[in-house]
């Protein structure tokens, strides 16, 4: 399965809703969306992920990635994810303590903090 | 000799194709249901690593992945050929070109030993290893 992606505006943010697998293939593309975003002025990203099958650590690196660049313009980059399997690499990686992890895009949108 | 044995072009490509053949073989081999999903991320970064490795060493081998049912327990070994001046270090000036994709060999060294128990990495002047192995229940 290949990597899916689409955008969304929902108010000030803009949703990534992301479905397939990340891997060393296809995390390029994902990252080429980030960069694209960014630079047409969207800050404020909502990746929602609950359509992905599989994620490893290229796919973290282009979301760091992702994080970093909006961070240089005060922007957020949150994720939606009510996996577990996806939840656990976060996890391991102590990636839980960078990324806002939200259970629904709604919740993501809401959220200020 | 492995049980099966899977060589490939270093290309990013077929690191998926590897993470199935591997899950296969793992669940036909009697690894738990429950750990397939682990074995499936910890192969996939080990190959990826080896990509990453060949491509930024110029190797033009490609990379071996052996999988080997043994007795009461299952192992996934990863062979690359990129060669270390010092065991365990990249090849000076051969690191990645993108500075996002700096750090994501150990990330995914990082993800392995989180979520495998028995994981031996070797390094050598003719290429390294990962070697991860799981107990099976069949």
């Amino acid at each position: 399965m290949d990597l899916s992606l689409s955008t969304r505006t929902v108010g000030d943010r803009t949703v990534v809703e992301v479905g397939g697998e990340i891997d060393v293939y296809t995390a390029p593309k994902l990252r080429e969306q980030l960069v694209e975003l960014v630079n047409d002025g969207s800050f404020h990203l909502v990746v929602d992920m609950e359509r992905v099958d599989f994620l490893d650590s290229t796919g973290l690196g282009v979301l760091v990635g992702g994080l970093k660049r909006v961070r240089a313009h005060e922007g957020s980059l949150r994720l939606v994810c009510n996996q577990e399997r996806i939840l656990k690499i976060f996890r391991i990686t102590g990636l839980t303590k960078v990324f806002p992890i939200h259970t629904s895009v709604e919740e993501a949108v809401a959220a200020t903090d | 000799m492995a049980t099966v044995e899977l060589r490939f072009s270093a290309l990013p490509e077929h690191v998926r194709t590897a993470r199935l053949v591997a899950a296969a073989v793992a669940r036909r081999a009697g690894v738990d249901e429950a750990v397939l999903d682990e074995v499936r991320l910890a192969v996939g970064e080990a190959c990826t690593r080896a990509v990453g490795l060949h491509q930024a060493a110029n190797v033009p081998a490609p990379v071996r992945v052996a999988l080997i049912e043994e007795e009461k327990q299952f192992s996934i070994e990863v062979g690359d050929e990129a060669p270390r001046s010092t065991p365990g270090e990249r090849v000076p000036g051969a690191g990645p070109e993108d500075p996002e994709a700096e750090g994501e060999d150990e990330m995914g060294l990082a993800v392995i030993s989180g979520l495998v128990d028995d994981v031996e990495v070797t390094a050598g002047e003719n290429g390294g290893s990962i070697r991860m192995t799981w107990p099976t229940t069949s």
